[in-house]
């Protein structure tokens, strides 16, 4: 546990002065720093997984097969889909998390700042692990994101150093960390709350990352296990999974699942946290029904470990299950809507200040909007048998981790960047890039929904004539996504340098993060604060005053 | 509330009614075909789901972009908006609708399924079995007839083939099915998981090597269509596809007769079928290319 007498404030001999750059290629033990360092490497995963699923756009532009040889193109949409998942989405969201999660609790730090600072430099070899693996005699593994065996066995180049060997080695790694700093977070946010802080003080983004952390500590290991026996079906020659074996593939598909569908939440849990944070402030408005939001993202995290396998409608599951799972999945419906009402609710009437944060915000809601009806019907098995693995679950897929996740990462750095740097971000320039961000991803992904109810399968690299308008339109979506990018990246860099000074409070936020200097010293707060109140009061309580320079739109 | 703030809702809703049901009608023609008896019943479960998603997705966007236009703080306005916490009626309003929602779909799809499966069961998976003893089907309750007519079906690495025992062991690389009849699929796959999907059946099942699975549908519309696979198979998954023909009865009688004569284009061997453009980047890697190899347990 961190010592939390104040004693330890700032300037002490063993840690590096907080305004030192280099500290971010430290084994830094403070969670601002390792907060950053996930952030930052993540977006750099990011930019080059995005780069794979462009390569791909570019070669979906025509029916035939004639950009990439069809082996690269199966690396790329496995390499797209693990590097994103496992190196963008997870590492962004632990970052998020990891900065502000002991900031909003009003703690020093984590409960464990070295096992923290290992979770996070466990990313970097993985990554390197799954890049390496473009330059082994076979080149990367290429049976998609799941692995599915009997596919995921072949071994084409026959040599034991592979890109599938390699794929689970990362994923394995990958799952370590992720293992250990739900640990982490789970702990920090049971015991290491703030005098004050009750369950139901808590900001919706704690409880969130609270309830995420909590299925990666169920589910991370299931998955761990799973391509762990892979390996060895692999390179051991065993039978676990393989039929010529004896094995049997359907048992991969249940343990893949059992994980990697809550895994859908962990991604988007933490968003609907930082949604939750992000329209009460700039709608001056208390959060619409705190404790039923509160509640419903505990019900999220049991439902979803009961939903596994409808993603094995078509896989010869017997009928029972088949309706069993229907129902449990439509029934996370039920939580899931009553976030999106309330809030509606929250910004309904209230003073909305209109700033890229909030674009971001009220985007992510009218997008995963979208993602959430999409998928009820793919809940429905009748349904779900004709267009599961087409292009609508691609479609539903992303609305789900680009429309919502992504876009709530935004939402978040938009919001938090001020506390982070110091340093305001351009507000013009973040507009641009919501709205190319906005109409980039609804003109990918839309016309995907309808190439999969018209029959297109998904992970197929040429295609039948009669598909080829509509991918021509998800592809220029496609580059217009990947250039929207191009704002962000100059605006954060020329920010964080040259940016208007922030002050500590500059959206007038309540919130215990918002009480500290920006950014705040080692070890948060000079005093740990006791809290008394609700925490989104506006209208309440008197709202924090205008900061020397304030950041209204 | 003011009787003019009730109206508009009113009004409102009612337009939203209006658009979601035109919608819904709509949804028909991003569908292909209805080639068998289980599209119509998909189709109309599909109607009615875009229809209510309709609904709740113009409700709420509707509501969020009047939001957005109306309640923009004006500049220079830095009060608090009226802190309103919650409202218990609409919270529960608003988890209770969803609720009988949810179980109303639920029952429609359960029907929907049942309704599958009396036309058909749609699959039945023979578990793993000591050879000779008798499969699983033997023993599942079938409520439809049996079927009228039996193909069996071997999915391997980017090829198809057909054979119809009924009719002296016919072989053939493109499907015959006779329309208005009940056929049954003995599937087997030869190497890794394969999927078999024909979008305009609304059907699809996974094929899994080492077991025999079985799936039924009734054919309705005369015509030529596409067998996609629906599982990634390897790298030349995208171009493992085949023609998929329902014919009158009559017509299918006399294709497995002109079959038996070897008359019929015989099944393409897998490798030849691949002529590949050439391409921009190659990454040379070494792949497990589509061959005629045999079949594992047979």
């Amino acid at each position: 546990m961190v010592d939390v007498t104040s004693t330890r404030i700032g300037g002490e001999p063993g840690r590096p002065d907080p305004a030192d750059w280099r500290r971010y290629f430290s084994f830094s033990t403070d969670h601002k720093v390792i907060g950053i360092q996930y952030l930052v490497t993540g977006f750099f995963v990011f930019l080059l997984a995005g780069l794979f699923a462009m390569i791909m756009r570019a070669e979906l532009l025509t029916p035939a097969s004639d950009l990439v040889d069809r082996a690269l193109y199966n690396s790329l949409f496995t390499m797209h889909g693990t590097l994103m998942i496992f190196g963008w989405i997870f590492p962004a969201l632990a970052g998020l998390s990891n900065y502000f999660v002991p900031l909003m609790i009003g703690a020093r730090d984590m409960a464990f700042p070295r096992l923290n600072a290992i979770s996070f430099w466990l990313l970097p070899p993985a990554g390197l692990i799954l890049l390496f693996s473009f330059f082994v005699p076979g080149g990367t593994a290429q049976a998609g994101w799941w692995s599915y065996p009997p596919i995921s066995l072949e071994n084409p180049s026959g040599f034991w150093l592979n890109g599938q060997a390699l794929w689970i080695l990362g994923v394995a790694v990958y799952g370590v960390s992720s293992i250990l700093a739900a640990v982490n977070f789970v702990v920090t946010i049971v015991w290491m709350r703030a005098p004050g802080m009750s369950f139901f003080r808590m900001p919706i983004f704690v409880w969130t990352t609270l309830t995420a952390q909590i299925i990666q500590l169920f589910g991370v290991p299931a998955v761990t296990a799973a391509v762990v026996l892979l390996f060895f079906d692999l390179t051991a020659n065993t039978g676990f999974y393989n039929p010529a074996r004896g094995g049997n593939p359907v048992i991969y598909q249940h343990l893949f699942w059992f994980y990697s569908h809550p895994a859908v939440y962990v991604m988007i849990l933490p968003t609907f946290g930082v949604v939750s944070e992000v329209l009460p402030v700039f709608a001056r408005k208390p959060l619409f029904g705190y404790k039923t939001v509160a509640i419903s993202s505990v019900l999220i995290c049991v439902l979803s470990f009961f939903v596994w396998a409808h993603h094995m409608f078509t896989s010869g599951t017997p009928d029972w299950m088949r309706m069993f799972f229907m129902i449990t999945s439509m029934a996370i419906a039920v939580p899931t809507g009553i976030k999106i009402f309330a809030w509606t609710a929250t910004i309904w009437g209230g003073k909305l200040r209109l700033t890229a944060a909030m674009h971001f915000g009220i985007g992510f809601v009218a997008t995963f909007l979208f993602a959430g009806i999409t998928g009820i019907m793919l809940a429905a098995v009748p349904i779900d048998i004709h267009v599961s693995n087409t292009y609508f679950v691609v479609g539903h897929f992303h609305y789900v981790a680009f429309g919502g996740s992504v876009t709530g990462i935004y939402a978040a750095i938009y919001y938090w960047f001020p506390k982070m740097t110091g340093r305001m971000l351009n507000e013009n320039w973040g507009k641009i890039h919501f709205w190319l961000n906005f109409i980039g991803l609804n003109l990918l992904f839309v016309p995907m929904h309808f190439l999969g109810l018209m029959g297109m399968v998904r992970r197929i690299s040429s295609y039948d004539p009669q598909f080829q308008p509509l991918n021509v339109v998800s592809s220029i979506g496609g580059f217009l996504l990947g250039v929207s990018t191009l704002p962000f990246l100059f605006n954060v860099i020329f920010s964080w340098t040259q940016g208007k000074k922030a002050g500590s409070n500059p959206w007038r936020a309540l919130g215990l993060e918002w009480t500290t200097t920006s950014p705040p010293p080692v070890e948060n707060f000079a005093e740990i604060p006791v809290v008394t109140g609700p925490p989104y009061a506006y209208g309440q309580t008197e709202s924090p005053p205008l900061s020397e320079s304030p950041g209204q739109p | 509330m003011t009787i003019k703030q009730n109206l508009t809702i009113a009004v409102l809703v009612v337009l939203d009614a209006l658009a979601s049901y035109w919608v819904g009608q709509t949804s028909q023609s991003w569908l292909p075909p209805q080639a068998a008896a289980e599209a119509i019943l998909v189709d109309d479960l599909f109607r009615f789901l875009v229809t209510i998603a309709a609904f709740i997705f113009f409700g709420i966007e509707g509501t969020l972009l009047y939001c957005y236009f109306a309640f923009s703080a004006a500049k220079g306005d830095f009060s608090d908006a009226e802190p309103v916490e919650g409202n218990i009626q609409l919270e529960i309003a608003w988890t209770v609708i969803p609720v009988v929602l949810v179980i109303w779909i639920g029952a429609y799809s359960f029907d929907v399924y049942r309704q599958m499966n009396i036309l058909g069961p749609m699959q039945v998976v023979h578990l793993h079995l000591p050879a000779g003893v008798e499969p699983a089907y033997a023993a599942t309750p079938e409520a439809g007839n049996p079927p009228d007519e039996v193909i069996e079906v071997e999915a391997r690495q980017a090829a198809w083939s057909f054979r119809y025992p009924a009719a002296s062991q016919v072989t053939s690389g493109e499907l015959h099915l006779p329309a208005g009849k009940r056929v049954r699929l003995a599937m087997r796959s030869a190497d890794v998981l394969h999927g078999f999907y024909v979008p305009d059946f609304r059907i699809k099942q996974d094929i899994i090597p080492g077991r025999t699975i079985d799936l039924s549908f009734t054919p309705i519309r005369p015509g030529r269509y596409r067998l996609y696979d629906s599982q990634f198979s390897g790298t030349y998954f995208a171009t493992m596809t085949a023609d998929v023909y329902v014919d009158t009865p009559q017509a299918y009688r006399q294709w497995l007769v002109r079959a038996g004569a070897g008359q019929v284009p015989a099944p393409v061997p897998p490798a030849s079928k691949i002529a590949e453009p050439s391409k921009v980047l190659n990454s040379g890697w070494p792949t497990v290319g589509p061959s005629p190899r045999q079949p594992e347990g047979r």
